[in-house]
């Protein structure tokens, strides 16, 4: 047993004390069921009533059948990781119950369906059951509604057992029905009901209880896809090719439900152009074109289409053209683990494209950098005329997560070196000449222009290799090297303007810890643990690729660094190793690909575990 | 240079037709795919098209290797194989003013690109879509294509077994509103079928059978130089009259011509097609026809050329899109960046 995962259980052995908003449950249903209304119903009653809260979805490859499982943490302490033992059980799903109800610790509750008439095969746990059928039948519910709302009985139970205001779950089904009446009220109804019963029949004899707090106050709760379709809205995009792929459809389709906001108000007509293509070349090729063209171009998507956009990727980088592409990970090929989450496509996202590229890789943390990459991210594209692929994960993009309202960008829209009509007679006029790839400013980055400009030197010819700086087609090798040695300029160039790592540093600690994207609440953490055993760890995260020199000062002034990631090859390992070529002893990969969020118990146990040593 | 061009030889733009001219070809002497080129530069200088708004794209082969050798003016893009199509969907949706003219051969559409070829179609892409179509792989050194001769035989590959696909019928399938079959040795017709695509809005497929000489040149392929010769039959003469072009309209003699012989297909913008009978009847209006009579030419071996179908345009896609007037590619950062308060209404609704 880890000892990080379980301070509800040591409190409730060793004291016998009320347990307050310090413990997490885990509600199975089958999937399809409808039961995510009621998990979220949940988190925003708690998220209301100001305690620190995240809800995870453990969800299978299935549309409706496959045993589910929906995780609730509440932390007075603002933790978010994903814990991996749950106290309470909401077992609704008959064919998972006896898994569930042995994973319980000791002193923990189960709340399952009366009409089940399960055996209390466990003495060191408690039992409520709730008349599930009985509860929904005293309504007029139309049958296909009726399995969706057996799982508002579980809110109601919950809600008079652990102390959440009933009025607060009717307020989280207001929001998120959007205001309608009708389906509040028949959600509502039963959540009632089942409260009242449990008021009238159950005896509270567990020790967890929620109380409000105000650590909720002002902050937002939102899934990392829709902050990125948010922050790609804000960020000017004009065109969105994408190929439905789970876990990056939801960002599209945050897209498309937030359109208005690009809805020119003085015509009526939208400025972004989103267009669902027949597979994800296509995405891609029409993202290229568009980019080429002046568009700001995107589109999004997981593990198996990216495979599919490797071409053009490598085209658009050896091209010069700007395009954003989101990866939300998962797990392996189309059919392993395509809903379980991974960190497994940085290597493959880094050096993506035949010949020698490495690409611009962004990797948010967080739902606030959901939103701030998803304009950023296209600022970067024009402004080294490149791919930006923006890595996040299942776990970031389709979980809720609470956060600070979004900052308003704070600069104007990056657009890059474009010579419009004007600029380029200037240009001309100065220079005496404009040739494409020729790098005036030494900084690798030529000045492009777009096709339409009225000007009879204006035009250029486009294509992946073979050309030299005045974009003329060219086999000369002469005129290669020079070429890849601007694009290596450029790359060089590029470290300066991502975003840089977030660090945590003390010169005193010897020990450091470096890790990406989603781990953040885990590796956060974890560190508490360890510095309250004396193993005091500095933190840097990375939050894009190429790496800076802080990174490569933070390896080398550490005994060890422990590069934690969700992956089973240490792949961000691999990748720093090239990019901290001097490191031989200080770097030790700690990587776990389970498909499951990364939670502090495993960090903080392994980092113990060669500490120790 | 100068010296050597006739005087007073200039179109409504002022250019010469030296001035639509691109880099030296670089394809076999004598390949069917530089007549192509050779009309599309004529029909440029000819109709006065401002080259500055057009975007040349291809994908990979030797055909694909063409918009370097026409139009030095125009922005160009030679993507990777079989992909053009996706490229001008974006680039297209980017900029709707963009005159999209597009280049490809029977492999990059007829195979690796075939889904693209169909999807673009489907979405009305506002394009000229140009096969260069020599039942080969030119570039990869003579591999059967799948528009290949069933039964015929090339030295290294055998025999081809398959049955041939026919892109005009596909694309007529796929619901373009324009498609046509051509010759590159029958230049004049491959001119005016340029003159009336470039005019039509929506997606026009040019289907234009052109002889590799190095790999698939042989009389008895029928993409050959002299099957072509020897066999073509062509459906109508074909020329575009710009709108507003009404005396001369009524100058021609109807009565010279049999009723049915002449067909005159409006176009959106009020010019139109007018078609003169020289080859079977053939109403292009009709896609059950159109359909009937390409099924004929397949089954009978015939070399037919000409406008095969023509339908009033469909929305293109960026009208479908319900996109603004102004091109995206050149709106304003004000359009494109929601503003604070914006953000701020939103974020209160999900605190
Ligand atoms: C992905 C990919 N596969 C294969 C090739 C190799 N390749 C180049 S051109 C070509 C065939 C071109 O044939 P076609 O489109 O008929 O053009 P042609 O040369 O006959 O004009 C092939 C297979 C490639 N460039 N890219
Ligand atoms: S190989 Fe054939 S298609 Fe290619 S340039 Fe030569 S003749 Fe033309
Ligand atoms: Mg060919």
């Amino acid at each position: 047993m880890g000892v990080i995962d379980m301070p509800a259980e040591s409190q409730i052995q060793e004291t016998g004390k009320p347990i307050v908003n310090d413990f997490a449950f885990m509600v199975a249903t089958k999937n399809g069921s409808g039961s995510q209304t009621s998990n979220m119903a949940l988190v925003r009653a708690l998220f209301k009533m100001g305690i620190p809260v995240n809800g995870k979805n453990l969800f299978p490859s299935n549309i409706k059948g496959l045993p589910t499982w929906y995780t609730i943490r509440v932390s007075k302490d603002g933790y978010t990781a994903r814990r991996a033992t749950t106290e309470i059980a909401i077992a609704f799903n008959e064919s998972t119950a006896a898994e569930d109800i042995a994973s319980l610790p000791s002193g923990g509750v189960c709340i399952l369906p009366q009409e089940w008439n399960w055996g209390h095969t466990r003495e060191d746990i408690t039992y409520y059951e709730v008349p599930v059928k009985d509860t929904v039948k005293a309504f007029d519910i139309p049958t296909e509604r009726r399995e969706q709302v057996s799982n508002m009985v579980y809110v109601g139970v919950v809600a008079r057992l652990f102390d959440i205001p009933l009025e607060l779950t009717r307020e989280a089904l207001v929001d998120q029905f959007g205001g309608k009446e009708k389906p509040v009220t028949m959600n509502y109804q039963v959540i009632e009901a089942a409260y009242n019963w449990a008021a009238e029949n159950l005896v509270k004899s567990d020790r967890f209880h929620f109380a409000p707090m105000d650590k909720t106050k002002g902050k937002i709760i939102i899934t990392g896809n829709e902050a990125a379709a948010l922050g790609a809205l804000f960020g000017g995009v004009t065109v969105v090719a994408w190929y439905p792929i789970t876990p990056s459809t939801s960002l599209v389709d945050a897209i498309i439900e937030n359109r208005h906001l690009r809805t020119d108000p003085d015509t009526g007509k939208d400025t972004v152009a989103i267009m669902q293509a027949e597979d994800e070349i296509a995405a891609a090729g029409a993202i290229v074109g568009a980019g080429w063209a002046g568009a700001r171009a995107m589109t999004a998507t997981s593990g198996p289409g990216l495979s599919l956009m490797a071409e053009f990727a490598g085209l658009a980088y050896f091209a010069e053209i700007p395009i954003v592409i989101w990866d939300v990970t998962r797990m392996g090929p189309s059919t392993g683990l395509p809903t379980r989450t991974s960190q497994g496509d940085i290597l493959f996202a880094y050096f993506i494209g035949h010949g020698d590229t490495r690409q611009i890789c962004l990797l948010p943390g967080s739902v606030e950098e959901c939103f701030e990459f998803g304009w950023h991210a296209f600022d970067l594209a024009e402004q080294f005329q490149t791919p930006v692929i923006v890595l996040s994960d299942l776990d970031l993009g389709m979980n809720n997560w609470m956060a600070e309202p979004f900052t308003y960008p704070d600069r104007p829209l990056n657009r890059g070196k474009v010579l419009d009509k004007a600029a380029l007679e200037k240009f001309i006029a100065e220079k005496g000449e404009w040739y494409r790839y020729r790098d005036y400013d030494k900084d690798g980055v030529g000045y492009r222009t777009l096709p339409g400009t009225d000007h009879p030197r204006a035009a250029y010819f486009t294509r992946g290799t073979g050309h030299d700086d005045r974009a003329v087609y060219s086999e000369r090798s002469d005129d290669w090297v020079e070429n890849m040695a601007r694009l290596h300029r450029k790359f060089e160039n590029a470290r300066g303007h991502v975003p840089q790592p977030v660090v945590d540093y003390d010169p005193s600690r010897k020990i450091g810890l470096i890790s990406y994207g989603s781990n953040d609440p885990a590796v956060c953490e974890a560190r508490d643990r360890l510095a309250a055993e004396g193993i005091e760890t500095n933190y840097l995260r990375i939050r894009a690729l190429p790496t800076t020199q802080a990174v490569h000062d933070f390896v080398m002034n550490h005994e060890r660094v422990y590069v934690i990631e969700n992956n089973f090859d240490g792949q961000l390992c691999q990748v720093l190793r090239i990019e901290v070529p001097e490191d031989t002893t200080h770097m030790r990969s700690l990587a776990l690909g389970d498909g499951l969020p990364m939670t502090p118990k495993w960090i903080y146990e392994n980092v113990k575990r060669y500490e120790d040593k | 240079m100068a010296a050597n061009r006739t005087i007073g030889k200039i179109n409504a733009l002022g250019l010469t037709r030296e001035d639509y001219k691109g880099g030296k070809s670089t394809l076999c002497p004598g390949c069917g795919h530089d007549s192509i080129s050779n009309q599309i530069i004529s029909v440029a200088y000819d109709v006065g098209l401002k080259q500055e708004n057009v975007i040349k794209l291809s994908g990979i082969g030797c055909s694909s290797k063409t918009p370097a050798y026409f139009l030095g003016r125009s922005h160009a893009f030679n993507a990777i194989h079989g992909r053009m199509p996706s490229v001008a969907t974006g680039a297209t949706l980017a900029n709707h003013d963009l005159v999209a003219i597009g280049v490809s051969g029977d492999g990059d559409s007829g195979s690796i690109g075939f889904g693209q070829f169909k999807h673009l179609i489907r979405r009305n892409v506002p394009m000229v879509y140009i096969i260069e179509n020599n039942g080969v792989y030119g570039l990869t050194k003579g591999q059967f294509s799948a528009t290949a001769d069933a039964g015929q035989v090339l030295k290294y590959y055998g025999r081809n077994e398959l049955p041939p696909i026919d892109l005009a019928l596909e694309a007529i399938i796929g619901g373009a509103t324009f498609v046509a079959r051509s010759f590159s040795g029958h230049a004049e017709q491959v001119r005016s079928l340029l003159k009336a695509a470039l005019a039509h809005r929506g997606t026009a497929v040019i289907d234009i059978i052109s002889p590799c000489v190095t790999f698939n040149n042989t009389p008895t392929s029928s993409k050959s130089y002299d099957y072509g010769k020897a066999h073509e039959i062509a459906l109508h003469e074909i020329e575009l009259i710009p709108e507003g072009f009404v005396p001369e309209r009524e100058e021609i003699n109807i009565q010279d011509y049999e009723e049915g012989q002449i067909i005159e297909v409006e176009m959106h913008d009020g010019s139109y097609i007018r078609l003169k009978k020289v080859g079977p009847d053939h109403d292009p209006r009709s896609r059950v026809q159109a359909m009937e009579l390409l099924e004929k030419a397949g089954t009978e071996q015939l070399f037919l050329t000409g406008l095969l179908y023509y339908e009033e345009p469909r929305p293109t896609l960026g009208e479908t899109l319900n996109l603004t007037d102004t091109p995206l590619a050149h709106l304003p950062e004000h359009k494109l960046r929601p503003s604070k308060e914006a953000l701020d209404k939103l974020m209160q609704g999900l605190m």
